[in-house]
């Protein structure tokens, strides 16, 4: 870990304030990824800028049935939230699904978005890796890429997103509030992580003097029918290899709207906008499923370790929505 | 073999047994639950394991590793890191004080102990992907840490031997397996197998495993002149003295090793790894003691892990299911740094009877870490192997797994043709059956279902050798009637402080609260490695026959005084009891020990003794058995096996204490299931290096992952050996992962015969 300078920032002002002084500055909450990437030399910040004294730890209710979630909610108070568990049981479920229980008492919603993948490579300092140094080259598209993407990746990169949240929040329609300099904006959580193309090194839209102070979650009333699975090499405390955020309503058999969204297979959260389209107003059941995951894995790539990937996916899609079609709420 | 040891094995049979231990029934201690000794000093923090133990004018040492498998190191530029904050010394090849060459660890015994014969910071030369190349002492460890990546390495790089499948076609027959001939052959196996009406012949893998002990590998060093104290996270302090004082050309009795508590072993603390020298060289160079805590991805870099494994097993069997053959061959991997060929074709040299026979192995080496071992190395990947094969042959034949292998427990040892000195396998599994339900399974694959859940249950034979190595010890009667006894070994975790606390208040007659265990220092009587499970009844017999002696002594003493009440007593006549020595046939008649001492007006009377050879390996067939029982469920839609139920009953003689017993088979059989199920290094062909070597990546099974896993214990003596007992560390994970893979065919259709089972291989 190299030497770096460390203050708290009193207010959003402040933060914002430090956070330009210092062009390689990281804001640290959490820092239950943060710190680790610190202690592998892969993240090589001069300053921390702790931003876990600012009000950005509440959950409240948005005037057209929202929630909007502060930054530094942490995934456990997220996880128990009322609100969340009645209204979007699949982001609940997808908290509960992620780390430990001592990491997400830590983690808080801002660097949860923030988490960088868990490519083997970009861990490795004496391997060829793209997205920690650019122009490096690649060693997982030859190497181990059981956990590789097979959506969306690039000839530069492989990687996947790691975090269950933002899959349960890509299928929710969130969207990240964030203040900078020049003020606030909003980036639609879909919008928020980047597919690697060519510059795999940045992982998000957010400006590096930009910070988070909010997620907010739309009103969905048909979230209430919603779920998240995740598949995994370990009961607990394993990154999804494949996992699925859904909410469906049905109406008189017919798919009235759907939402759904992957996880371990891209480069971001991958909200399934193909297989959305095509479920939309069919009737609803398992042979629809079906075609709908065929539609959006069509674009699948896989690569030698992670072909199974495609498979589980399509059998992860049908047995969700099938769940929920089937069973309705599921907590 | 060699001719003399041929030669012992022949004369031992002519050797009379040793008395059957008349405490192999006791239970005043023995066999009872007690609470570990160590228990409460753990979770309150006040055990202070290695890297605890507070020094003045302490620094910290960090290591910096090879990223190649093979070549030279070209130049180093240290630089950047000789100029860091902090910084006290950086030591390499180029300015390294010359150490003699580790002196590798032999499973014949003795004491060298490195785990690896690379004389690393003293050649140029680099033999694996994570071999330290160089090492920062710093004032702080985050100090030494950082600088240790300033450590700049330019490289010659050679052509290495990295692919165990491509290494296979070169592997050859090592001369033999731990000390016994590599290859056993009776009968015409081959010949037998292809005249068979059923048969199965198959390979099975296995891949690298890593330790992942909850303690890190960690040294401190402190010179004194020349003398040495090390702390040193140990399963082996006498070796790790020894081979110090080898290395560093010290007299032995100069150097001095402690290991109080150790936070994990399994192995992997069982040799000296590079670290433990490195760390006492940097406290030769800067002057002061020094600390060397390896860090968890250097742990997976520098010590070494289980090998990989492709085995043949090949049976045949007439329709009663009579073994007609029984083959087991295979490859495993070694370094270039040690010589280790993993024994996996033992367990069917004991297991199973038939007139063809026929078992060896190759091995290939590579350029990796030095392979090491990792809990009953060889008998668990060899069941996995062995006993899915036999599952296999059970389907074959449309027998029960279990009539499959009870028709063919043998009477006599098969390779050997020797006595079993004690052997109730069949117990075990009529035990386990009763406990697990087995009569309820319907044999078909795929016959029991839970929603999109398929569940499977797997029956799988374990195995595992009852070692004895010789030991001392010495044993101390205070005045104030407590006991000290002393014998240099380690603690794992496993209760040995507290069973031979036990067994020592047992023997001689006392209260626990009077009796007082002192181990883990090598300044106390020597003892052997904590490996191969031999530890508890090695120590037992020492601690046995060092109480026997002292009380001889006592009694003598004792009856010089004519009013003595056991004045016309043999040593016969008496046994300790009451805190002292009473008639057998008079209980009330004798005298305590703190009488005997007043009246001789002795502060303490006190024995040592050293065990003898331990002949009765070689006379009779020892080993440990058990049955294990495993219930998998596999999530039809994801692939996902998660073990839900587990019964084990094993035949492992006298059990000394039931809890921490419990205990070690409960953390075998969890092991087994990583090993099954989880676990597997990532090890990249191309640059020969680790690509998780991570508890992140590299998947222990976690508490979600272990069901609810019931022990039974036969409880039956062994006439042969102290107690009655045997080691019981190791046994709990062997047939543990072909117990998984039998469920998980009876879950779903599919044998897997390449582990671990992902779910990838289950969609």
């Amino acid at each position: 870990m190299n030497n770096f300078s460390y203050a708290r920032a009193a207010d959003e002002a402040a933060a914002l304030d430090l956070i330009s002084q210092n062009g390689s500055a990281k804001f640290l909450g959490g820092g239950t990824n943060l710190i680790d990437l610190m202690r592998e030399n892969i993240e090589q910040p001069a300053a921390l800028i702790d931003i876990t004294c600012l009000p950005l730890t509440g959950i409240e209710e948005l005037s057209d049935g929202g929630l909007r979630i502060g930054a530094l909610v942490r995934n456990s108070h997220l996880a128990a939230h009322q609100l969340v568990r009645d209204r979007y049981p699949v982001l609940a479920q997808a908290l509960l699904m992620g780390a430990s229980a001592q990491l997400r008492n830590m983690a808080t919603t801002g660097g949860n978005l923030m988490q960088r993948t868990r490519c083997y490579y970009f861990y490795d300092s004496a391997a060829r890796c793209n997205k920690r140094v650019p122009g490096a080259g690649c060693d997982a598209i030859d190497g181990f890429n059981r956990i590789h993407a097979i959506l969306g990746a690039s000839p530069e990169c492989i990687a996947t997103h790691p975090s269950d949240m933002c899959v349960a929040m890509a299928a929710l329609d969130a969207v990240v509030q964030v203040a900078g300099k020049d003020g606030q904006r909003s980036i639609p959580l879909v919008d928020f992580h980047r597919l690697p193309g060519d510059t795999p090194n940045r992982d998000t839209n957010l400006k590096p003097d930009e910070l988070i102070t909010s997620v907010d979650v739309p009103a969905l009333p048909f979230a209430r029918r919603s779920m998240y699975q995740k598949v995994r090499d370990r009961a607990s405390y394993a990154f999804a290899l494949v996992s699925v955020a859904a909410a469906l309503e049905i109406e008189n058999g017919l798919i009235k709207q759907v939402r759904l969204a992957l996880g371990g297979v891209a480069h971001k959260p991958w909200r399934a906008f193909v297989a959305e389209q095509y479920l939309t107003g069919k009737t609803a059941g398992v042979q629809t499923f079906e075609r709908a995951a065929e539609l959006e894995l069509e674009a699948a790539k896989p690569f030698q370790h992670n072909g199974f990937k495609i498979e589980l996916a399509k059998r992860t899609i049908v047995g969700t929505l099938t769940e929920i079609s089937t069973k309705g709420v599921a907590r | 073999m060699s001719i003399i040891s041929k030669m012992t094995e022949a004369v031992v049979h002519f050797v009379p047994d040793r008395d059957r231990d008349h405490l192999s029934e006791a239970d005043r201690l023995i066999g009872k639950p007690v609470d570990r000794l160590d228990g409460r000093d753990k979770v309150t923090g006040a055990a202070t394991f290695t890297a605890e133990f507070p020094l003045e004018n302490l620094v910290y040492a960090a290591l910096a590793y090879s990223t190649i498998a093979k070549g030279k190191i070209k130049s180093i530029d240290v630089k950047e890191a000789e100029a860091a904050p902090g910084v006290l010394s950086v030591l390499t090849h180029k300015n390294a004080p010359k150490m003699k060459a580790p002196p590798l660890f032999s499973p014949s015994g003795g004491s060298d102990a490195a785990g690896s014969n690379a004389n690393v910071l003293n050649t140029d030369e680099i033999f694996w992907n994570g071999q330290p190349l160089a090492m920062v002492v710093a004032d702080t460890l985050e100090r030494a840490e950082q600088a240790a990546t300033l450590i700049k390495v330019e490289y010659q790089q050679e052509s290495a031997d990295i692919s165990f499948a491509q290494g296979k076609a070169q592997a050859e027959i090592p001369k033999n397996i731990m000390g016994e001939d590599t290859e056993v052959s009776r009968g015409d196996a081959e010949a037998a197998l292809a005249s068979a009406k059923f048969k199965t012949d198959r390979l099975y893998t296995t891949p690298r495993y890593n330790h992942n002990a909850i303690e890190l590998h960690a040294t401190m060093a402190v010179w004194n002149g020349d003398k040495l104290t090390v702390y040193d996270a140990s399963q082996f302090i006498r070796g790790v003295a020894d081979s110090l004082a080898k290395m560093f050309s010290l007299k032995k009795e100069d150097v001095r090793v402690l290991a109080p508590f150790v936070g994990g072993g399994f192995g992997g603390k069982g040799s000296m790894w590079s670290h433990v020298q490195l760390c006492v060289l940097a406290a030769k160079v800067v002057d002061r003691p020094v600390k060397l805590v390896v860090s968890r991805e250097g742990v997976f870099r520098m010590v070494g892990g289980r090998t990989p494994s492709e085995q043949r097993v090949a049976l045949a069997a007439d329709g009663n299911g009579k073994l007609l053959a029984l083959i087991h061959t295979g490859v495993t991997a070694t370094s270039n740094t040690n010589d280790f060929a993993e024994q996996f074709s033992f367990p069917a040299r004991h297991l199973y009877a038939t007139e063809n026979l026929f078992l060896t192995q190759s091995v290939v080496r590579l350029n990796t870490t030095a392979n090491t071992f990792m809990r009953a190395p060889g008998e668990s990947i060899g069941t996995f192997a062995l006993e899915s094969a036999m599952d296999e042959l059970s389907y074959e034949l449309g027998i029960d797994p279990i009539e499959l292998r009870l028709r063919n427990d043998p009477e006599r040892d098969p390779a050997k043709g020797t006595e079993f000195s004690a052997r109730h396998l069949k117990e075990a599994y009529r035990l386990g059956a009763e406990k697990f339900g087995w009569e309820n399974r319907p044999p078909a694959p795929r016959s029991l279902r839970d929603g999109k859940w398929l569940i499977g249950q797997g029956v799988a034979t374990a195995f595992y050798p009852a070692y004895r190595f010789p030991v001392s010890a010495r044993v101390r009667l205070n005045a104030d009637g407590t006991a000290v006894v002393q014998s240099a070994a380690q603690e794992m975790g496993m209760g040995t402080a507290t069973v031979q606390t036990q067994h020592a208040a047992e023997r001689l007659g006392l209260p626990m609260a009077k009796v007082r265990f002192e181990y883990g220092d090598t300044n106390l009587p020597q003892a052997p490695v904590a490996g191969g499970s031999n530890q508890t009844v090695s120590v037992a017999l020492a601690i046995q026959e060092a109480c026997e002696k002292l009380q001889r002594e006592l009694l003598n003493l004792a009856k010089k005084d004519k009013n003595s009440p056991l004045a016309d007593s043999h040593f016969d006549d008496v046994r300790a009891c009451d805190s002292g020595l009473f008639r057998r046939d008079k209980r009330e008649t004798g005298e305590t020990y703190v009488a005997i001492l007043a009246r001789l007006k002795q502060e303490f009377a006190e024995a040592e003794a050293q065990s003898g050879q331990p002949f009765e390996m070689m006379k009779y067939s020892m080993g440990s058995y058990g049955a294990q029982f495993c219930e998998i469920r596999v999530n039809e839609q994801s692939g996902e096996a998660r073990v839900a139920r587990w019964v084990g009953a094993f035949d492992t003689g006298r059990i000394l204490n039931p809890k921490t017993g419990r205990s070690q088979f409960m953390g075998g059989i969890i092991m087994g299931i990583g090993m099954a199920l989880t676990e597997e290094t990532l090890f990249d062909e191309r640059s020969g290096r680790i690509a998780n070597p991570t508890l992140a990546e590299y998947h222990i099974p976690v508490n979600a992952d272990t069901p609810r896993i019931e022990t039974y214990f036969l409880d039956i003596p062994d006439p042969h050996t102290p107690l009655g007992a045997h080691g019981i560390g190791e046994i709990g994970i062997t047939g543990a992962a072909a117990a998984v893979a039998n469920a998980v065919y009876h879950a779903t259709g599919k044998r897997l015969r390449d582990l671990p089972i992902t779910l990838d291989k289950l969609l």
